[in-house]
């Protein structure tokens, strides 16, 4: 298995310094930290990312690799499997595989760790004021391991006694809520339910993205999505990298950083917060044969 | 302001008219030239990029329309126009619409025009003919799609997987792309033209001018013959070769030759007036001569013979000096032809030297004398030293006090040269006509015949005569051929 890894990485490791960082890192075990992120927030400010991958390094005095991929599903998996060490994930993949990951940490966003789902239509759409009034029509998701973007407007089509497989004329993934909305935004979508904490960053980002959509509902808040780590990570680890995080609202460069996320810092958390996620997932489960 | 016709206009302003005429000519097809050219190469751009592209994007495509990733599939669309294309703006597609194979939109750029799964041909006329054309055509075939009257071209591509046809990526392009590039070289063309003219129009009116000019000097001294012939010396001189050149040369030859004709002519009716004049003074003079004979034979024969008064002696006295003074005057008119005299000599010449000498050390004038006559000469003494006696006096009497007198003689190819000279009062342009002519004068004293009979001498010697008077210089040339029959 590793050898078969190990020959691709040979050859591509000028192009895919990701593969590699993962890989290497998989064989070496205390030589980097090897973080895991999904579109929960604006992925793809890559210089905030070089400066937080920078000020984790720093804090943590081992060199820290931020892992980044197509679809929730494929981090999670990542984690799941032990080969990398911590992951940002959305709340309903981790009361699905609760097993095999320990919660870190809590972001907080407005000083609590909780969050909203948005469902948007068009701007141009004024008459839109429920997700019942989008039936049949053109729905985008963003990922169907995500709670607000996927879970959550589900949840509320079988609450209302709908079949979401055929409520909608169609369905499509765009693997982020930042592409949801740009989906919704010109028009590709009549519809989308995205993470409201990342709509909100978008309005302050690129006001023009996020003002092309109109918000029509708010759902009740859920557990904001957390930091995990890989279920066998050593104690003394975990503890330091959940110091770090925790601490990071009580220096002035992660201060800095957290206000470029929007966020206030992070709380240790407990299950309890994703109590409403796991109902719901629990919900869709059963609706599946 | 009297207006020119444009044939009568000046060569100065015809050239640059014409110039700027040809230029605007060359200028305007030349760009019309390469607007059709430019337009051709966009097109022919345009396709070459849209066919490109429309190959990448339906393999692009492929993946996403098999795993029904509309997402995916509305990235890959609007890729090309997610970017600032920069200079190449131009060429951006207008729109890029997916179809599936029933026609119906996948996915599009525009998703409001467009909807999901409606065939776009309900929808725009332009959609009803690519889907006409479409219809018949070979699902593997890439095709440009112009529909008449339509803004926009189109480039249908198939997007095809293993041999099955998956759907057809249409790219739609507005012919607007053609106008600001077309515009922009019209911009640059007519730019070009004004630099061209720019430096043209200063050129061609110095070149103009340098053309005119000798023409037109040339054609107002023509005008001005009618009136009287201009010096040939004003005429421009140009460089020989160009026909202008030539032009000018012929037209100063032809003013040399009508001013030598002038000269002949007029030469030729002083010397015919002249002529009239001697035959009418010979025959007055011989109808005189016979009854003035007469009349002195009676009176000598009257006064020898008988003893008469004092009175009678006195009246026969007073008669006899009038008649022969009228003699001699008829008989200075009647320049003798056949006079017996010896060869012309050296001394012949130096004796009027001396008969001068005594007029010339009256007035302190200073004589000039070059004899360059040696040995004899067929002409008679008598003749040439009347010419040569008569001239010198009027030298003499012209000059003033302490002034110079220039006699040369000699010979040239058998001709005798005299030439005499003086720096007294000259003879006026007017006079010249009738210098030669009998009685008449330009001094108080003199019967006014001295030149007269030169003349007559000369031209009795088959001679030329030719006086040049100015200021300051007098001059008459004598040139006496040899006579023949030595």
């Amino acid at each position: 298995m590793h050898r078969r890894e190990f020959l691709p990485l040979l050859c591509g490791t000028a192009l895919l310094p990701l593969f590699r960082s993962v890989d290497v890192a998989a064989a070496t075990p205390a030589s980097e930290i090897r973080i895991g992120l999904t579109p929960v927030f604006l992925d793809d400010q890559l210089d905030f990312l070089k400066h937080w991958r920078g000020y984790l390094s720093d804090r943590l005095e081992v060199p820290v690799r931020f892992v980044q991929r197509g679809s929730y599903r494929e981090i999670v998996d990542l984690i799941r499997s032990g080969k990398i060490d911590f992951a940002w994930v959305c709340g309903f993949p981790y009361v699905r595989f609760k097993r095999e990951m320990r919660l870190l940490a809590v972001p907080l966003y407005y000083g609590n760790p909780l969050y909203q789902s948005y469902l948007i239509v068009p701007a141009s759409d004024t008459t839109t004021t429920s997700l019942q009034d989008l039936k049949g029509k053109v729905f985008a998701y963003s990922d169907p391991d995500s709670n607000s973007g996927y879970l959550y407007p589900q949840y509320q089509l079988l609450r209302a006694g709908e079949d979401p497989a055929t409520f909608f004329l169609r369905t499509f993934f765009t693997w982020s809520h930042r592409k949801a909305i740009e989906a919704v935004g010109v028009g590709l979508a009549q519809g989308a339910a995205v993470d409201g904490y990342v709509w909100d960053m978008l309005s302050l980002v690129r006001p023009a993205l996020a003002a092309a959509t109109r918000i029509v509902s708010r759902s009740p808040e859920l557990g904001y999505p957390p930091f995990v780590a890989r279920a066998k990570m050593p104690e003394h680890d975990f503890r330091k990298m959940q110091n770090v995080l925790l601490a990071m609202n009580r220096d002035e460069v992660g201060v800095r950083l957290l206000k470029t996320l929007n966020l206030d810092g992070f709380v240790v958390g407990s299950d309890l917060l994703f109590d409403g996620i796991a109902d719901m997932a629990r919900t869709l489960a059963k609706s599946r044969p | 302001m009297k207006l020119t016709r444009p044939a009568a206009l000046s060569l100065r302003y015809k050239i640059p008219v014409r110039v700027i005429t040809l230029v605007l000519i060359t200028a305007f097809t030349v760009t019309a030239s390469m607007v059709f050219r430019t337009y051709d190469e966009i097109r022919r751009d345009l396709v070459a990029h849209s066919a490109g592209l429309g190959r990448v994007l339906a393999g692009t495509l492929t993946a996403p329309i098999i795993h029904d990733d509309l997402w995916r599939a509305y990235e890959v669309v609007s890729s090309p126009q997610r970017h600032d294309a920069g200079e190449f703006e131009t060429l951006a597609t207008e729109i890029v619409v997916v179809l599936d194979p029933e026609f119906r939109t996948f996915v599009s750029t525009q998703p409001t025009r467009y909807p999901l799964g409606i065939n776009p041909a309900q929808l725009e006329a332009d959609f009803t003919q690519i889907q006409q054309v479409l219809g018949a055509a070979d699902i593997g075939i890439q095709r440009l799609i112009e529909p008449p009257q339509s803004g926009s071209i189109y480039m249908v591509t198939p997007i095809v997987a293993d041999g099955v046809l998956l759907g057809r990526l249409v790219l739609g392009y507005s012919r607007q792309v053609f106008i600001p590039r077309l515009n922009d070289l019209v911009t640059r063309s007519v730019l070009a033209t004004l630099a061209v003219l720019l430096v043209l129009l200063p050129l061609s009116a110095w070149w103009a001018r340098k053309l005119a000019d000798p023409l037109v000097a040339l054609a107002q001294a023509m005008d001005k013959m009618a009136v009287e012939l201009p010096d040939p010396e004003k005429i421009p001189a140009l460089p020989p070769g160009d026909e202008v050149g030539r032009l000018a040369k012929a037209f100063r030859t032809m003013l040399i030759d009508l001013r030598e004709k002038e000269q002949i002519e007029q030469q030729m009716l002083v010397s015919e007036r002249l002529a009239a004049v001697g035959r009418l003074s010979a025959g007055i003079a011989h109808e005189i001569n016979n009854p003035l004979g007469g009349m002195l034979n009676a009176l000598s024969t009257f006064r020898r013979h008988g003893a008469h008064d004092a009175l009678t002696e006195k009246t026969a006295s007073l008669l006899e000096r009038g008649l022969t003074q009228i003699k001699d005057t008829v008989a200075a008119l009647l320049v003798e032809t056949q006079v017996a005299s010896h060869l012309l000599a050296h001394e012949d010449i130096e004796d009027i030297r001396i008969l001068i000498s005594v007029a010339v050390s009256d007035k302190s004038a200073r004589l000039v004398w070059r004899n360059q006559v040696s040995g004899t000469l067929p002409f008679s003494s008598t003749q040439v030293r009347q010419v040569l006696l008569n001239l010198l006096q009027n030298a003499v009497q012209a000059i003033e006090h302490g002034g110079l007198v220039e006699c040369n003689t000699y010979v040239e190819n058998d001709h005798l040269m005299i030439v005499v000279e003086n720096d007294g009062s000259y003879i006026p342009k007017e006079r010249l006509p009738f210098l030669f002519e009998p009685f008449t004068t330009g001094r108080a004293q003199g019967n006014g015949l001295g030149l007269w009979v030169t003349y007559q001498i000369v031209k009795q010697l088959k001679g030329g005569l030719d006086v040049d008077s100015h200021p300051g210089l007098t001059r008459f040339v004598i040139d006496l051929p040899f006579p023949e029959s030595t």
